[in-house]
This record gives C-alpha cells, structure tokens and sequence, in this order.
C-alpha cells in the first residue's frame, strides 16, 4: 500500500468513524432499493436471534424438553453461579493481556514497517500472516508447540538456559500462553492501523524539531505519539471487542482448561448451549456478554472522542 | 579527517544492521510458526517426537498428507468448504455492492451501525437461536444452515469495504448519466459498477477469507457429511496418540490457500483492512 493510498484510506475510515459514532440524518430516499436487501437480510439474522435470545432467557428449557416460562430466573441463577462469575473476572484478564501486548507490539511494528527498506512488501505480507492464516489451524500448530515434553518451545527455552514451562497444562500459565498465541495474531492488525496513522502524519513538526536538535524518543514521545494516539484508540476498541470474544484459540488449545483455568465466557457460554442443552440459562449469559461487550466499546469509543485531534 | 568520515559510515553501517535485526525479530515469529508447520507436515512419525527436535526433515515425506485423505473423507471437506464459502461470499457481493453504493450515495450512516453491530456480537449469540430454528425448519445435515450464518460474516465486510469505496469514487460520472436520463440504476451498473472493481476483488478476497476460516458455525451446525475444512482438521486432533505428522499435514492444506492468497494480494488486503479495521470473528 502506498503512503498516499494509506492517507486517503485512514481519512477515509475516521470521517465514517466520526459520522457513524456522530450520525447524520438519512437523506436521498430513491437509495433505498439498493440497501433495502442487505437490510432485510441482515435485520433476519441479526434482529431475529435478539429477539428470540430475549425470550429465551426467560423461559427455563432445556433442549428437547418442555420449556416453562420463568421469569427472571435464568438472570437471578447468573447471579449466584460462581463459575459464570469466574468466568467473567477470566475473560476481563485475558482481553487486558490480549489488548495491552498487542498494541504495545504493534506500534513498534508500525515504527519499523513505517520506514523504507528493500522488500518492504514481502515482509509486511510475510508479518500479517497470522492474522490471515485459519485459527484453528494456527491453533493446532501452537497445540504441538507447547507440548511439555515434546514440544520446540521447551527446547528453545532449555536451551538457552531457561527453566521449561508447562504452558497451557499448568493453571497458572494457562492465560498468559493463550494470549501469546492471540498476540502473535492479532499484532498484525494494530500494525496496519497505526502503520495507517503513522502515513498521515505531517512532516513540519518534524522538521523544527530536528532543528531544534530533538532526541528520536523525544520526537516519538512528543509528536509521533500523540498524533496516532486516535489510531491506537481505534485499535484499542477493536481489539477489546475481538480478545473479550476470542473462541477459536481457547477452543483449539485448552478447550478451557485444565479444569477451567481458561473458561472464558465465550466458553462457559458454549458449554451451557451446545453440551448442556440449557438454552434459557445460556440466552441469558448472551444478554449478560452482549451487554458487557457493548459496555466495553462504548467506554472506549467515549475515551477516543476525546483523544480526537483537530482534523 | 578521514577518521572521521570512516568512523560516521561505521555508525551508519551498525544503524543499517540494528535496523535489519529489528526487522527480523519482528517477523521471525510469524515465519516460525509456519516453517515449523512446514516441517511436521513432512516429517516422519519418528522424527516428528524425536528430542531434540529435528528441524529439517531428513527425508521429507508426503506420506502424512496422503494419509489425511486416506483416513477422512478430506476431499468431500474441501468441497464442502468451497460450497459455503463461495456461495456466502458471492451472495454477499450481490447483496452487498448495491447496499455500500446505497449508504455512500445517500450518506445513511445509520445503517452502516448495523453493520458495526454485526461486528461486535459475539458468533455465539446467534447461534443459539438459529440452531433452533434449523432444527424446526428440518435444515440440519444439509450445507443451508451454513452458507446461511457465512452470511453474518461476508455481508457486513462487503458492504463496510463498499462504503468506504464509493465514497472516493468521483460523482461526476454518474451525474452526467442521470441527467442524460440514466435511471439510477443504470447509473450504478454501468458507470459506478465497473469502476468499483478494485474495491469489489479487496472485498470478496476479505469476505472469502474470513468465511474459510470460520470455525465456529461449522463446529455447531455441521453434521459428519457437512464438516467445512476448519472443523475436519479440529477432527483430526486425537488425544489418544500424538499423530502430530497428518495434524500438521491437514492444518497446512486447510490455510495454504489462504497464506499463498495473503502474500499475492498483501497490498490490496492491507487497503481493504484499514479502511475500517474490519475482520470476521
């Protein structure tokens, strides 16, 4: 992507940001024919299942047997359910590892990517494969890696002289080795977000300020930073939004355990619907998640309106 | 003065290798991981759980991938795969293009919340409901209920990659048409259409991605005969015995396609990612 290419998209995604978050009445009614399937298609799959999700959780049914209407049942049992608790204080500590690495390596990424060197091009393509890759293949790869016995990561730990980990078998370590996998690919999406602000950047602050006879850390800490401070935002809410419904990995790798070490609530959420066949009770954690996750965005999307630069 | 000029390239020199070193750390890891898949794919049962662990296979072997599609129907899998996939994406697009030239021509930013709500729930919410609903609708066992929920996936990146396209498209093509007399319409197919070909191919390749990674569908609505890719290679994993060799095979068939995509059309991706910071998930 060139320089210019990467200004005209970022402008371009924080105008609609702005517009998205700010709204604009919808004007030019003879449009609707082009949106109206999408939007019938979309309020189906999407507004059909809130609905009835709503209903559900009010309701105490099991899958294949009788349901009975039960009120607020199904939310006052959440309350009094100490793994669904756990479960949350988990997924709350694994999206503020999964978020924090992930940025931090990512900006530094985007510094590195940002100047010229020769196959630039190959190796972001080579950098953002993670990302792109099938996570449960990755998934599996990174299974046989942490191994205890067998697996290259102890050896590469050994043998440079460092104590072996159990990895994902241990409780204590369960998280930490998960996100590492979640950091290794996601970190690719940050990088290209900032990378994006990075390309945006005036070029005058710099200028004065190598006149003036500023330190690189200086330049970074004092103009870099706050100028794609708004990208990291952006970044931040995605990120928090993905890591707080990370399924695929935890699945993959430790399917929540050992024991349930690594039940997030995506998991717990999975174990209630599709093993338990507790409908009502797991309608009921969705409503609990979805307003978590909403809860999440907003504050940070409130937290980035004033981090807005003037633009 | 001579020492001097010796000395500044010298620094010049070690600035160029410290920054070359930067650059391998960062990608080391990625490259890794994929090497390392590489490598179990073609690597004897022996070799595979041999410590130290061998790096380069000593005698590479393709035997790991013959055994995938010998031992699972692997090749129904990939058709499978290629179904949903492709019909979810192809659908998104024919639904899709028209909704993101809709929203951008009539600025309705509103709707495009929609599509951010898409984005923010969680796969699992839907699932629930609409696994019921497959149920009493008799769909189960058939690819329907899949290609149906791909759509959750493919619709909202097609038409948020769209958005941003159409908006940078010049108007005034299309305003010389309409008062010639074109029907909106026409306006659109003939006019905004072919000159949305960029943004179209960066949108299906982003749709046809996530869509063939996705997971989590598959693992609840397909059944033994629907398996997409993702949940055969899930499959594969025994915990029995370590078989690390077929794992690795399998795993490698099922994103090959998607890291040879990814590497060719990195540029187009990085556009079409950016605009937005959008992902399936």
């Amino acid at each position: 992507m060139s320089a210019q290419a990467a200004l005209v998209d970022t402008r371009r995604s924080h105008a609609l940001w702005r517009r998205v978050s700010g709204g604009a009445a919808a004007r030019g009614r003879p449009y609707a024919l082009f949106v109206l399937p999408a939007l019938v298609l979309m309020a189906a799959v999407i507004v059909f299942p809130w609905l009835f999700t709503g209903f559900m959780s009010l309701h105490e049914w099991k899958l294949s047997q009788a349901r009975s209407f039960a009120g607020l049942d199904n939310y006052l049992r959440l309350l009094g359910d100490e793994r669904f608790q756990w479960a949350a204080l988990r997924t709350l500590y694994y999206a503020a590892l999964a978020v924090v690495a992930p940025l931090v390596l990512g900006t530094v990424a985007a510094l590195i990517f940002h100047r010229r060197f020769p196959f630039r091009g190959f190796l972001r393509g080579v950098f953002i494969l993670p990302m792109m890759a099938t996570p449960v293949a990755v998934g599996l790869v990174w299974t046989m890696m942490f191994h205890p016995q067998l697996g290259v990561l102890n050896y590469l730990l050994t043998s440079i002289g460092l104590p072996a980990s159990l990895w994902v078998y241990d409780p204590g370590t369960v998280i930490p080795s998960l996100v590492m996998v979640e950091t290794w690919q996601w970190t690719p999406l940050v990088m290209l977000i900032v990378l994006g602000g990075l390309a945006a950047l005036p070029t005058e602050p710099y200028e004065s300020a190598q006149l003036d006879g500023a330190s690189a850390w200086a330049m970074f800490r004092h103009i870099t930073f706050p100028l794609v401070l708004p990208f990291l935002m952006v970044a931040a809410i995605i990120r928090t939004i993905d890591a707080v419904k990370s399924f695929d990995i935890i699945f993959v790798i430790s399917q929540g355990g050992p024991g349930t070490a690594s039940e997030t609530l995506n998991l717990f959420l999975y174990l209630q619907a599709f093993a338990f066949y507790d409908v009502g009770y797991a309608s009921a954690v969705v409503a609990v998640f979805f307003a978590l996750i909403v809860t999440l965005s907003l504050t940070l999307l409130y937290l980035r309106q004033r981090t807005q630069w003037s633009a | 003065m001579v020492g001097v000029r010796a000395r500044r390239r010298l620094r010049r020199l070690a600035g160029r290798a410290g920054f070359a070193f930067a650059v391998l750390v960062m990608i080391s890891p990625a490259l890794m991981v994929f090497l390392w898949m590489i490598s179990l794919s073609l690597k004897t049962e022996i070799e595979n759980i041999a410590y130290p662990p061998v790096f380069v296979p000593e005698t590479p072997t393709l035997d790991n991938f013959r055994h995938v599609f010998e031992a699972s129907p692997f090749g129904r899998y990939i058709v499978n795969s290629l179904i949903v996939t492709g019909s979810a994406t192809l659908f998104a697009l024919a639904i899709g293009v028209p909704a993101g030239y809709g929203i951008a021509k009539a600025k309705a930013y509103r709707l495009a919340v929609l599509v951010l709500i898409a984005r923010i729930t969680p796969n699992l919410s839907y699932l629930i409901p609409l696994f019921i609903l497959f149920q009493f609708l008799g769909l189960t066992g058939t690819l329907w209920p899949l290609v149906m929920t791909h759509l959750v996936i493919t619709v909202p990146i097609v038409v948020w990659v769209m958005i941003g396209f159409f908006e940078t498209l010049h108007p005034d093509l299309e305003e010389a048409a309409l008062i010639d007399g074109a029907t909106l319409w026409q306006a659109f197919r003939y006019i905004a259409l072919p000159l949305a070909r960029p943004g179209i191919v960066v949108a299906a390749i982003l749709a046809f991605i996530f869509s063939w990674n996705n997971f989590i569908f598959g693992v609840v609505l397909a059944g033994r005969e629907t398996r997409t890719l993702p949940v055969a290679v899930y499959n594969v994993l025994t915990f029995e015995q370590i078989s690390w060799g077929p794992l690795a095979a399998a795993a490698l068939v099922v994103t090959l396609p998607v890291l040879i995509l990814t590497i060719f059309v990195q540029r187009e991706i990085l556009t079409g990612l950016t605009a937005g910071g959008i992902k399936g998930g």
